[in-house]
Protein backbone atom coordinates (compact mmCIF):
# COMPACT_ATOMS: atom_id res chain seq x y z
CA UNK A 1 0.00 0.00 0.00
CA UNK A 2 1.27 3.29 -1.09
CA UNK A 3 -0.62 5.75 1.28
CA UNK A 4 2.59 6.77 2.99
CA UNK A 5 3.92 8.63 -0.59
CA UNK A 6 1.16 11.07 0.91
CA UNK A 7 2.55 11.86 3.83
CA UNK A 8 2.82 14.99 5.43
CA UNK A 9 5.97 16.32 3.84
CA UNK A 10 4.53 15.88 0.41
CA UNK A 11 1.11 17.35 1.75
CA UNK A 12 2.88 20.53 2.99
CA UNK A 13 4.91 21.01 0.01
CA UNK A 14 1.78 20.61 -2.26
CA UNK A 15 -0.43 23.02 0.07
CA UNK A 16 2.30 25.86 -0.59
CA UNK A 17 0.93 28.54 -2.91
CA UNK A 18 2.74 28.75 -6.18
CA UNK A 19 3.66 32.51 -6.93
CA UNK A 20 3.21 34.61 -10.05
CA UNK A 21 6.34 36.58 -11.94
CA UNK A 22 4.96 39.90 -14.32
CA UNK A 23 6.82 39.78 -17.14
CA UNK A 24 9.22 37.38 -17.28
CA UNK A 25 12.12 36.86 -19.37
CA UNK A 26 11.59 33.60 -20.07
CA UNK A 27 8.46 31.64 -20.25
CA UNK A 28 7.94 27.66 -20.83
CA UNK A 29 4.73 25.45 -19.70
CA UNK A 30 5.23 21.93 -19.61
CA UNK A 31 2.19 19.01 -19.83
CA UNK A 32 2.09 15.35 -19.42
CA UNK A 33 0.41 13.74 -21.27
CA UNK A 34 -0.56 10.31 -19.75
CA UNK A 35 -2.19 12.22 -16.27
CA UNK A 36 -2.79 15.89 -17.69
CA UNK A 37 -0.56 17.66 -15.18
CA UNK A 38 0.71 21.30 -16.68
CA UNK A 39 3.65 22.94 -15.23
CA UNK A 40 3.63 26.78 -15.91
CA UNK A 41 7.41 28.64 -14.95
CA UNK A 42 8.26 32.40 -15.84
CA UNK A 43 12.01 33.33 -14.89
CA UNK A 44 13.53 36.95 -14.42
CA UNK A 45 17.11 36.11 -15.56
CA UNK A 46 20.61 37.70 -14.64
CA UNK A 47 23.87 36.81 -15.75
CA UNK A 48 21.98 34.05 -17.51
CA UNK A 49 21.02 32.52 -13.95
CA UNK A 50 17.40 32.51 -12.41
CA UNK A 51 17.15 35.56 -10.09
CA UNK A 52 13.07 35.04 -9.81
CA UNK A 53 10.84 33.06 -10.59
CA UNK A 54 7.28 32.43 -10.86
CA UNK A 55 5.51 29.24 -10.82
CA UNK A 56 1.66 27.53 -11.76
CA UNK A 57 0.65 24.25 -11.28
CA UNK A 58 -2.37 22.25 -12.63
CA UNK A 59 -1.66 18.73 -11.64
CA UNK A 60 -1.55 16.29 -8.97
CA UNK A 61 -0.17 16.57 -5.56
CA UNK A 62 2.86 14.88 -6.39
CA UNK A 63 3.45 17.56 -9.31
CA UNK A 64 2.00 20.79 -7.45
CA UNK A 65 4.76 18.80 -4.32
CA UNK A 66 7.98 19.06 -6.80
CA UNK A 67 7.13 22.50 -8.48
CA UNK A 68 7.52 23.88 -5.27
CA UNK A 69 11.03 22.20 -4.32
CA UNK A 70 11.84 23.12 -8.24
CA UNK A 71 10.43 26.56 -7.55
CA UNK A 72 13.43 26.67 -4.50
CA UNK A 73 16.29 25.24 -5.78
CA UNK A 74 16.10 27.12 -8.91
CA UNK A 75 17.08 30.71 -7.49
CA UNK A 76 20.90 31.33 -8.43
CA UNK A 77 20.85 28.23 -11.66
CA UNK A 78 22.06 28.04 -14.64
CA UNK A 79 21.58 25.88 -17.68
CA UNK A 80 24.36 23.72 -16.55
CA UNK A 81 22.91 23.93 -12.80
CA UNK A 82 19.35 22.96 -13.72
CA UNK A 83 20.36 20.34 -15.35
CA UNK A 84 22.34 18.80 -12.84
CA UNK A 85 19.47 19.55 -10.50
CA UNK A 86 17.31 17.68 -13.30
CA UNK A 87 19.71 14.94 -13.11
CA UNK A 88 19.73 14.90 -9.41
CA UNK A 89 16.02 13.79 -9.09
CA UNK A 90 15.70 11.81 -11.74
CA UNK A 91 18.65 9.81 -10.47
CA UNK A 92 17.08 9.68 -6.92
CA UNK A 93 13.83 8.13 -8.08
CA UNK A 94 15.10 5.75 -11.43
CA UNK A 95 18.42 4.50 -10.12
CA UNK A 96 18.42 4.44 -6.58
CA UNK A 97 20.40 7.69 -5.81
CA UNK A 98 20.66 9.53 -2.33
CA UNK A 99 18.22 12.34 -2.18
CA UNK A 100 20.86 15.38 -3.46
CA UNK A 101 19.59 17.36 -0.32
CA UNK A 102 16.98 17.14 2.59
CA UNK A 103 13.44 17.99 0.61
CA UNK A 104 14.14 15.76 -2.03
CA UNK A 105 13.85 12.83 0.45
CA UNK A 106 9.94 13.62 0.53
CA UNK A 107 9.72 12.06 -2.63
CA UNK A 108 11.65 9.15 -1.63
CA UNK A 109 8.29 7.04 -1.44
CA UNK A 110 7.60 7.42 -4.77
CA UNK A 111 10.43 5.40 -6.29
CA UNK A 112 8.95 2.05 -6.96
CA UNK A 113 5.96 3.43 -8.42
CA UNK A 114 7.49 4.18 -11.60
CA UNK A 115 4.28 5.62 -13.53
CA UNK A 116 4.51 8.40 -10.98
CA UNK A 117 8.04 9.10 -11.51
CA UNK A 118 7.04 12.01 -14.93
CA UNK A 119 4.63 13.69 -11.82
CA UNK A 120 7.16 14.62 -9.78
CA UNK A 121 10.29 15.36 -12.81
CA UNK A 122 7.79 17.19 -14.94
CA UNK A 123 8.69 20.70 -12.72
CA UNK A 124 12.53 19.92 -12.69
CA UNK A 125 12.49 19.49 -16.58
CA UNK A 126 10.36 23.12 -17.18
CA UNK A 127 12.75 24.21 -15.23
CA UNK A 128 15.76 23.05 -17.26
CA UNK A 129 13.96 23.57 -20.74
CA UNK A 130 13.16 27.41 -19.40
CA UNK A 131 17.26 27.76 -18.90
CA UNK A 132 18.53 25.62 -22.36
CA UNK A 133 19.97 27.84 -24.97
CA UNK B 1 -25.97 -13.68 -14.77
CA UNK B 2 -22.41 -11.86 -14.63
CA UNK B 3 -21.08 -14.53 -12.25
CA UNK B 4 -21.07 -17.36 -15.36
CA UNK B 5 -19.76 -14.33 -17.77
CA UNK B 6 -16.86 -13.51 -15.39
CA UNK B 7 -15.94 -17.15 -15.34
CA UNK B 8 -15.50 -16.90 -18.62
CA UNK B 9 -12.29 -14.53 -18.32
CA UNK B 10 -9.53 -15.79 -17.19
CA UNK B 11 -8.16 -12.10 -16.21
CA UNK B 12 -11.02 -12.04 -13.26
CA UNK B 13 -10.04 -15.30 -11.51
CA UNK B 14 -7.50 -13.13 -9.53
CA UNK B 15 -8.88 -12.68 -5.84
CA UNK B 16 -9.23 -8.42 -4.89
CA UNK B 17 -9.26 -7.69 -8.48
CA UNK B 18 -12.26 -5.34 -9.84
CA UNK B 19 -11.77 -3.68 -13.13
CA UNK B 20 -13.50 -1.07 -13.59
CA UNK B 21 -11.55 0.31 -16.65
CA UNK B 22 -13.55 -1.19 -19.65
CA UNK B 23 -13.54 1.77 -21.69
CA UNK B 24 -9.88 1.83 -22.28
CA UNK B 25 -9.79 -1.87 -22.36
CA UNK B 26 -12.27 -4.85 -21.92
CA UNK B 27 -10.96 -7.88 -21.03
CA UNK B 28 -10.64 -11.10 -23.17
CA UNK B 29 -12.74 -14.19 -22.97
CA UNK B 30 -10.65 -17.70 -22.66
CA UNK B 31 -12.20 -18.50 -26.04
CA UNK B 32 -11.19 -15.67 -27.39
CA UNK B 33 -7.54 -16.26 -26.85
CA UNK B 34 -8.33 -19.87 -27.91
CA UNK B 35 -9.49 -18.74 -31.30
CA UNK B 36 -6.40 -17.13 -31.42
CA UNK B 37 -4.30 -20.08 -30.67
CA UNK B 38 -5.72 -22.15 -33.05
CA UNK B 39 -5.59 -20.06 -35.82
CA UNK B 40 -2.19 -19.95 -35.42
CA UNK B 41 -1.45 -23.92 -34.88
CA UNK B 42 -3.48 -24.75 -37.40
CA UNK B 43 -4.11 -21.95 -40.27
CA UNK B 44 -0.95 -19.34 -39.83
CA UNK B 45 -0.99 -18.33 -43.33
CA UNK B 46 -1.12 -15.18 -45.51
CA UNK B 47 -4.26 -14.72 -47.17
CA UNK B 48 -5.59 -14.31 -50.69
CA UNK B 49 -2.28 -15.14 -51.96
CA UNK B 50 -1.82 -18.94 -51.16
CA UNK B 51 -3.07 -22.02 -53.14
CA UNK B 52 -1.52 -24.35 -50.11
CA UNK B 53 -3.71 -25.92 -47.31
CA UNK B 54 -2.87 -23.20 -44.46
CA UNK B 55 -3.38 -20.86 -46.98
CA UNK B 56 -6.77 -21.80 -47.37
CA UNK B 57 -8.11 -22.52 -44.12
CA UNK B 58 -6.79 -18.64 -43.57
CA UNK B 59 -8.88 -17.41 -46.64
CA UNK B 60 -11.71 -19.46 -45.00
CA UNK B 61 -11.13 -18.28 -41.38
CA UNK B 62 -10.55 -14.63 -42.50
CA UNK B 63 -13.68 -14.61 -44.76
CA UNK B 64 -15.67 -15.76 -42.18
CA UNK B 65 -14.86 -13.15 -39.29
CA UNK B 66 -15.60 -10.52 -41.98
CA UNK B 67 -18.76 -12.24 -42.13
CA UNK B 68 -19.08 -12.14 -38.51
CA UNK B 69 -18.56 -8.94 -38.24
CA UNK B 70 -21.16 -8.11 -40.94
CA UNK B 71 -23.60 -10.17 -38.78
CA UNK B 72 -22.82 -8.21 -35.42
CA UNK B 73 -23.74 -4.58 -37.40
CA UNK B 74 -26.78 -6.45 -39.50
CA UNK B 75 -24.49 -5.49 -43.00
CA UNK B 76 -23.05 -7.48 -45.69
CA UNK B 77 -19.93 -8.78 -45.33
CA UNK B 78 -18.23 -6.59 -47.64
CA UNK B 79 -19.11 -3.57 -46.22
CA UNK B 80 -16.70 -4.39 -43.27
CA UNK B 81 -13.34 -3.45 -43.84
CA UNK B 82 -10.86 -4.47 -41.28
CA UNK B 83 -8.19 -2.27 -39.89
CA UNK B 84 -5.34 -2.04 -37.12
CA UNK B 85 -7.94 -0.23 -35.09
CA UNK B 86 -10.48 2.11 -34.38
CA UNK B 87 -7.64 5.53 -34.21
CA UNK B 88 -6.51 3.91 -37.71
CA UNK B 89 -10.29 3.22 -39.48
CA UNK B 90 -11.10 6.87 -37.92
CA UNK B 91 -8.29 8.14 -39.73
CA UNK B 92 -8.64 6.39 -43.25
CA UNK B 93 -12.30 7.47 -43.08
CA UNK B 94 -11.45 11.46 -42.95
CA UNK B 95 -8.89 10.87 -45.16
CA UNK B 96 -11.31 9.00 -47.32
CA UNK B 97 -14.08 11.69 -47.31
CA UNK B 98 -12.07 14.97 -46.51
CA UNK B 99 -8.76 14.90 -48.75
CA UNK B 100 -10.54 16.59 -51.23
CA UNK B 101 -12.15 19.41 -49.39
CA UNK B 102 -10.88 22.65 -49.19
CA UNK B 103 -11.68 26.43 -48.63
CA UNK B 104 -15.22 27.22 -48.40
CA UNK B 105 -16.06 23.24 -47.06
CA UNK B 106 -16.89 22.34 -43.35
CA UNK B 107 -16.65 19.49 -40.90
CA UNK B 108 -19.13 19.20 -37.69
CA UNK B 109 -17.18 17.88 -35.13
CA UNK B 110 -18.46 16.86 -31.39
CA UNK B 111 -16.83 18.79 -28.52
CA UNK B 112 -17.42 14.94 -27.10
CA UNK B 113 -15.21 13.18 -29.62
CA UNK B 114 -12.40 11.34 -28.46
CA UNK B 115 -8.87 12.75 -30.00
CA UNK B 116 -9.04 9.62 -32.17
CA UNK B 117 -11.97 11.37 -33.45
CA UNK B 118 -11.17 14.63 -34.19
CA UNK B 119 -7.49 15.02 -34.77
CA UNK B 120 -7.79 13.38 -38.29
CA UNK B 121 -10.14 15.96 -39.04
CA UNK B 122 -9.02 18.39 -37.70
CA UNK B 123 -4.64 17.92 -38.90
CA UNK B 124 -6.45 17.41 -42.42
CA UNK B 125 -8.31 21.17 -42.33
CA UNK B 126 -5.15 22.47 -41.65
CA UNK B 127 -3.73 20.76 -44.60
CA UNK B 128 -6.81 21.81 -46.68
CA UNK B 129 -7.85 24.37 -45.67
CA UNK B 130 -11.58 23.31 -44.77
CA UNK B 131 -13.30 24.70 -41.72
CA UNK B 132 -13.87 22.90 -38.10
CA UNK B 133 -17.25 23.60 -36.53
CA UNK B 134 -17.82 22.32 -33.35
CA UNK B 135 -21.22 20.87 -31.87
CA UNK B 136 -21.68 22.01 -28.22
CA UNK B 137 -22.29 20.07 -25.04
CA UNK B 138 -24.67 20.78 -22.43
CA UNK B 139 -23.47 20.80 -18.84
CA UNK B 140 -24.78 17.05 -18.73
CA UNK B 141 -22.12 16.13 -21.11
CA UNK B 142 -24.38 15.25 -23.48
CA UNK B 143 -24.65 16.85 -27.17
CA UNK B 144 -26.78 19.86 -27.52
CA UNK B 145 -28.33 19.62 -30.79
CA UNK B 146 -30.60 22.87 -30.37
CA UNK B 147 -28.36 24.65 -32.72
CA UNK B 148 -27.93 21.95 -35.06
CA UNK B 149 -29.09 23.78 -38.06
CA UNK B 150 -26.61 26.90 -37.62
CA UNK B 151 -23.79 24.45 -37.45
CA UNK B 152 -24.84 21.78 -40.47
CA UNK B 153 -25.50 23.96 -42.86
CA UNK B 154 -25.09 22.96 -47.07
CA UNK B 155 -21.31 24.26 -46.52
CA UNK B 156 -20.79 21.02 -44.02
CA UNK B 157 -19.97 18.00 -46.09
CA UNK B 158 -19.12 15.58 -43.29
CA UNK B 159 -20.41 15.34 -39.61
CA UNK B 160 -18.11 13.27 -37.41
CA UNK B 161 -19.24 12.45 -34.11
CA UNK B 162 -19.12 9.85 -31.26
CA UNK B 163 -22.05 7.28 -30.34
CA UNK B 164 -21.15 7.12 -26.79
CA UNK B 165 -19.05 9.28 -25.18
CA UNK B 166 -15.80 7.76 -23.40
CA UNK B 167 -16.18 10.05 -20.72
CA UNK B 168 -19.85 10.79 -20.03
CA UNK B 169 -21.15 7.77 -21.35
CA UNK B 170 -23.73 9.89 -23.01
CA UNK B 171 -25.15 7.95 -26.37
CA UNK B 172 -25.66 10.28 -29.34
CA UNK B 173 -29.05 10.87 -31.42
CA UNK B 174 -27.63 9.88 -34.21
CA UNK B 175 -30.86 9.62 -36.49
CA UNK B 176 -31.43 13.35 -35.44
CA UNK B 177 -27.47 13.73 -36.80
CA UNK B 178 -28.41 11.84 -39.38
CA UNK B 179 -31.45 14.34 -40.68
CA UNK B 180 -29.36 16.83 -40.18
CA UNK B 181 -25.71 15.81 -42.06
CA UNK B 182 -28.11 14.20 -45.27
CA UNK B 183 -30.18 17.30 -45.10
CA UNK B 184 -27.36 19.23 -46.62
CA UNK B 185 -25.90 16.20 -48.38
CA UNK B 186 -23.10 15.69 -45.81
CA UNK B 187 -21.91 12.19 -44.89
CA UNK B 188 -22.13 11.10 -40.96
CA UNK B 189 -19.23 9.38 -39.26
CA UNK B 190 -19.35 7.70 -35.97
CA UNK B 191 -16.81 6.80 -33.43
CA UNK B 192 -18.45 3.47 -32.18
CA UNK B 193 -15.84 2.13 -29.87
CA UNK B 194 -17.73 3.13 -26.70
CA UNK B 195 -20.99 1.54 -27.71
CA UNK B 196 -19.95 -1.31 -29.65
CA UNK B 197 -19.17 -3.58 -26.31
CA UNK B 198 -22.43 -2.94 -24.67
CA UNK B 199 -24.75 -4.70 -27.40
CA UNK B 200 -25.09 -5.45 -31.41
CA UNK B 201 -25.32 -2.14 -33.49
CA UNK B 202 -26.92 -1.39 -36.69
CA UNK B 203 -25.60 1.76 -38.39
CA UNK B 204 -27.33 1.64 -41.20
CA UNK B 205 -30.68 1.82 -39.44
CA UNK B 206 -28.93 4.62 -37.19
CA UNK B 207 -27.89 6.86 -40.41
CA UNK B 208 -24.50 6.57 -40.15
CA UNK B 209 -22.09 6.50 -43.41
CA UNK B 210 -19.01 5.00 -41.97
CA UNK B 211 -19.11 3.89 -38.56
CA UNK B 212 -15.89 2.47 -36.46
CA UNK B 213 -14.76 0.69 -33.48
CA UNK B 214 -12.01 -1.30 -31.62
CA UNK B 215 -11.30 -4.77 -30.66
CA UNK B 216 -9.68 -4.38 -27.95
CA UNK B 217 -12.85 -2.82 -25.99
CA UNK B 218 -15.22 -5.50 -27.06
CA UNK B 219 -13.09 -8.33 -25.49
CA UNK B 220 -11.43 -8.81 -28.77
CA UNK B 221 -7.43 -8.63 -29.40
CA UNK B 222 -5.66 -5.46 -29.56
CA UNK B 223 -4.58 -4.27 -32.81
CA UNK B 224 -8.11 -4.90 -34.77
CA UNK B 225 -10.39 -2.50 -35.64
CA UNK B 226 -13.31 -2.31 -37.74
CA UNK B 227 -14.45 0.40 -40.26
CA UNK B 228 -17.78 -0.56 -41.64
CA UNK B 229 -19.28 1.96 -44.64
CA UNK B 230 -22.14 2.16 -46.87
CA UNK B 231 -21.21 -0.34 -49.77
CA UNK B 232 -21.68 3.50 -51.74
CA UNK B 233 -20.05 5.24 -49.99
CA UNK B 234 -16.75 2.95 -49.38
CA UNK B 235 -16.74 2.91 -53.17
CA UNK B 236 -16.37 6.42 -53.41
CA UNK B 237 -13.45 6.90 -51.18
CA UNK B 238 -9.85 6.42 -51.76
CA UNK B 239 -7.79 4.41 -49.42
CA UNK B 240 -5.18 6.59 -47.25
CA UNK B 241 -2.93 3.39 -47.18
CA UNK B 242 -1.55 1.29 -50.23
CA UNK B 243 0.16 -1.82 -50.73
CA UNK B 244 -0.19 -4.96 -51.75
CA UNK B 245 -3.81 -6.82 -52.19
CA UNK B 246 -5.52 -3.57 -52.44
CA UNK B 247 -4.97 -3.36 -56.74
CA UNK B 248 -6.62 -4.46 -59.37
CA UNK B 249 -4.42 -3.04 -62.25
CA UNK B 250 -1.22 -1.40 -61.70
CA UNK B 251 0.22 0.01 -64.60
CA UNK B 252 3.53 2.64 -65.31
CA UNK B 253 1.40 5.90 -64.32
CA UNK B 254 -2.15 4.64 -63.10
CA UNK B 255 -3.41 2.28 -60.89
CA UNK B 256 -7.04 0.72 -60.91
CA UNK B 257 -8.01 0.08 -56.92
CA UNK B 258 -9.78 -2.88 -55.77
CA UNK B 259 -13.14 -3.25 -54.87
CA UNK B 260 -13.76 -2.58 -50.94
CA UNK B 261 -13.40 -3.87 -48.76
CA UNK B 262 -10.26 -4.78 -49.94
CA UNK B 263 -9.33 -1.47 -51.34
CA UNK B 264 -8.61 -0.50 -47.82
CA UNK B 265 -6.43 -3.66 -46.44
CA UNK B 266 -3.40 -2.94 -47.98
CA UNK B 267 -0.62 -5.19 -47.08
CA UNK B 268 -0.77 -8.39 -44.63
CA UNK B 269 -4.04 -8.04 -42.87
CA UNK B 270 -4.30 -8.80 -39.21
CA UNK B 271 -5.44 -12.76 -39.60
CA UNK B 272 -5.23 -13.85 -36.42
CA UNK B 273 -6.69 -10.55 -34.39
CA UNK B 274 -9.75 -10.58 -36.73
CA UNK B 275 -10.47 -14.19 -36.04
CA UNK B 276 -10.17 -13.24 -32.13
CA UNK B 277 -12.43 -10.78 -33.21
CA UNK B 278 -15.10 -12.35 -34.74
CA UNK B 279 -15.03 -14.70 -31.47
CA UNK B 280 -15.78 -11.60 -29.19
CA UNK B 281 -18.44 -10.58 -30.86
CA UNK B 282 -19.68 -14.76 -31.56
CA UNK B 283 -19.47 -14.48 -28.01
CA UNK B 284 -21.24 -10.93 -27.84
CA UNK B 285 -23.87 -12.27 -29.54
CA UNK B 286 -24.58 -15.35 -27.53
CA UNK B 287 -25.57 -13.37 -24.48
CA UNK B 288 -29.12 -11.94 -24.03
CA UNK B 289 -28.83 -8.71 -25.18
CA UNK B 290 -31.56 -7.64 -23.13
CA UNK B 291 -30.56 -9.27 -19.68
CA UNK B 292 -27.45 -7.59 -20.05
CA UNK B 293 -28.32 -4.06 -20.86
CA UNK B 294 -30.69 -4.75 -17.69
CA UNK B 295 -28.02 -5.70 -15.44
CA UNK B 296 -25.32 -2.64 -16.83
CA UNK B 297 -27.84 -0.19 -15.89
CA UNK B 298 -28.88 -1.59 -12.51
CA UNK B 299 -25.08 -1.64 -11.46
CA UNK B 300 -24.87 1.69 -13.32
CA UNK B 301 -27.34 2.83 -11.03
CA UNK B 302 -26.19 1.73 -8.09
CA UNK B 303 -22.44 3.50 -9.06
CA UNK B 304 -24.09 6.87 -9.47
CA UNK B 305 -26.64 6.69 -6.59
CA UNK B 306 -22.83 5.52 -4.20
CA UNK B 307 -21.40 8.24 -5.70
CA UNK B 308 -23.91 10.94 -5.35
CA UNK B 309 -23.95 10.13 -1.55
CA UNK B 310 -20.04 11.21 -0.88
CA UNK B 311 -19.64 14.33 -0.15
CA UNK B 312 -17.13 16.42 -2.58
CA UNK B 313 -18.48 14.41 -5.11
CA UNK B 314 -19.58 15.81 -8.51
CA UNK B 315 -21.11 13.30 -11.58
CA UNK B 316 -19.52 14.65 -14.91
CA UNK B 317 -22.09 13.54 -17.42
CA UNK B 318 -26.01 12.66 -17.29
CA UNK B 319 -26.89 11.72 -13.65
CA UNK B 320 -29.62 9.05 -14.79
CA UNK B 321 -30.12 5.85 -17.12
CA UNK B 322 -31.41 7.34 -20.25
CA UNK B 323 -29.40 7.14 -23.59
CA UNK B 324 -25.96 6.02 -21.69
CA UNK B 325 -23.67 3.10 -21.44
CA UNK B 326 -22.35 2.28 -18.17
CA UNK B 327 -19.37 4.45 -18.07
CA UNK B 328 -19.63 7.27 -15.19
CA UNK B 329 -16.61 9.92 -14.77
CA UNK B 330 -16.72 12.34 -11.55
CA UNK B 331 -14.11 14.25 -9.80
CA UNK B 332 -14.08 14.71 -5.91
CA UNK B 333 -13.44 18.15 -4.80
CA UNK B 334 -9.58 18.70 -3.19
CA UNK B 335 -8.28 15.66 -4.85
CA UNK B 336 -6.61 15.38 -8.15
CA UNK B 337 -7.94 12.11 -10.46
CA UNK B 338 -4.38 10.85 -10.93
CA UNK B 339 -3.81 10.74 -7.43
CA UNK B 340 -7.05 9.29 -6.51
CA UNK B 341 -6.49 6.77 -9.43
CA UNK B 342 -3.10 5.53 -7.98
CA UNK B 343 -4.84 4.83 -4.65
CA UNK B 344 -7.50 3.05 -5.91
CA UNK B 345 -5.18 0.68 -7.53
CA UNK B 346 -3.41 0.22 -4.17
CA UNK B 347 -6.86 -1.24 -3.35
CA UNK B 348 -6.96 -3.68 -6.12
CA UNK B 349 -9.52 -1.39 -7.97
CA UNK B 350 -8.46 -0.09 -11.53
CA UNK B 351 -10.07 2.54 -12.84
CA UNK B 352 -8.42 5.38 -15.24
CA UNK B 353 -7.59 9.52 -13.89
CA UNK B 354 -7.07 11.62 -16.52
CA UNK B 355 -8.69 13.84 -19.50
CA UNK B 356 -9.45 10.24 -21.46
CA UNK B 357 -7.91 11.51 -24.77
CA UNK B 358 -10.67 14.26 -24.72
CA UNK B 359 -9.22 17.92 -24.32
CA UNK B 360 -11.87 19.83 -26.49
CA UNK B 361 -14.44 17.77 -23.83
CA UNK B 362 -12.39 18.88 -20.98
CA UNK B 363 -12.08 22.24 -22.13
CA UNK B 364 -16.26 23.17 -22.50
CA UNK B 365 -16.85 21.49 -19.33
CA UNK B 366 -14.19 23.30 -17.42
CA UNK B 367 -12.58 20.37 -16.66
CA UNK B 368 -8.91 21.24 -16.28
CA UNK B 369 -7.37 18.52 -13.96
CA UNK B 370 -9.56 15.35 -15.74
CA UNK B 371 -11.70 13.32 -14.29
CA UNK B 372 -11.99 10.12 -12.74
CA UNK B 373 -13.57 7.31 -14.78
CA UNK B 374 -15.28 3.96 -13.78
CA UNK B 375 -16.81 1.85 -16.50
CA UNK B 376 -18.51 -0.96 -16.42
CA UNK B 377 -18.56 -4.43 -18.68
CA UNK B 378 -20.84 -7.44 -18.84
CA UNK B 379 -18.92 -9.29 -16.03
CA UNK B 380 -18.80 -6.19 -13.77
CA UNK B 381 -21.22 -6.96 -10.26
CA UNK B 382 -21.76 -5.11 -7.01
CA UNK B 383 -18.56 -6.14 -5.07
CA UNK B 384 -16.36 -4.45 -8.19
CA UNK B 385 -18.52 -1.18 -7.42
CA UNK B 386 -18.16 -1.66 -3.97
CA UNK B 387 -14.97 -1.97 -3.81
CA UNK B 388 -14.61 1.36 -6.06
CA UNK B 389 -17.44 3.81 -3.07
CA UNK B 390 -15.13 1.69 -0.45
CA UNK B 391 -12.21 2.10 -1.83
CA UNK B 392 -12.72 5.88 -2.90
CA UNK B 393 -13.91 7.13 0.59
CA UNK B 394 -10.50 5.74 1.71
CA UNK B 395 -8.21 7.50 -1.26
CA UNK B 396 -10.13 10.41 -0.30
CA UNK B 397 -9.06 10.30 3.33
CA UNK B 398 -5.35 9.89 2.51
CA UNK B 399 -5.26 12.38 0.42
CA UNK B 400 -7.53 15.68 2.57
Amino acid sequence: MSDEMYGAAIKDLAAREPVSLAHPDKSVTLDNPLCGDRVSLGLRLEGGRVAALGHGVKGCLLCKAASSVAAEQALGLDAAGAAQLLDQVRGMLKTGGEPAFPALAAFLPVRPHKSRHDCVLLPFKALSKALRP
Amino acid sequence: MSQTIRAAFPALSRPGFHYLDNAAMAQIPGLVSEAIASLNRVARSNVRRGLHEAALRADEAYDSARATVGRFLNAPAEEVVFTGGCTLALNMAAWGLGRKLGPGDEVALSRLEHHSACLPWMSLAEDRGFAIRWLPVTHEGRLDLDHLGAIVTPCCKVVAVTHASNVTGAVSDLPRLAEAAHGVGARLVVDGAQMVPHGRVDPRSLGADLYAFSGHKAYGPTGIGVLWGRAEVLQSMTPMVVGGGMVDAVGDDDVTWADPPHRFEAGTPPVAQAVGLAAALDWMMSLDGQEIHQQEAALTWHLLDGLGSMAGVKIVGPRGLEARVPVVSFTVEGCHPHDLAHLLAERGVAVRGGAHCARPLMAALGLEEGTLRASLAPYSDRSDVEALLVGLAEAVKVLR
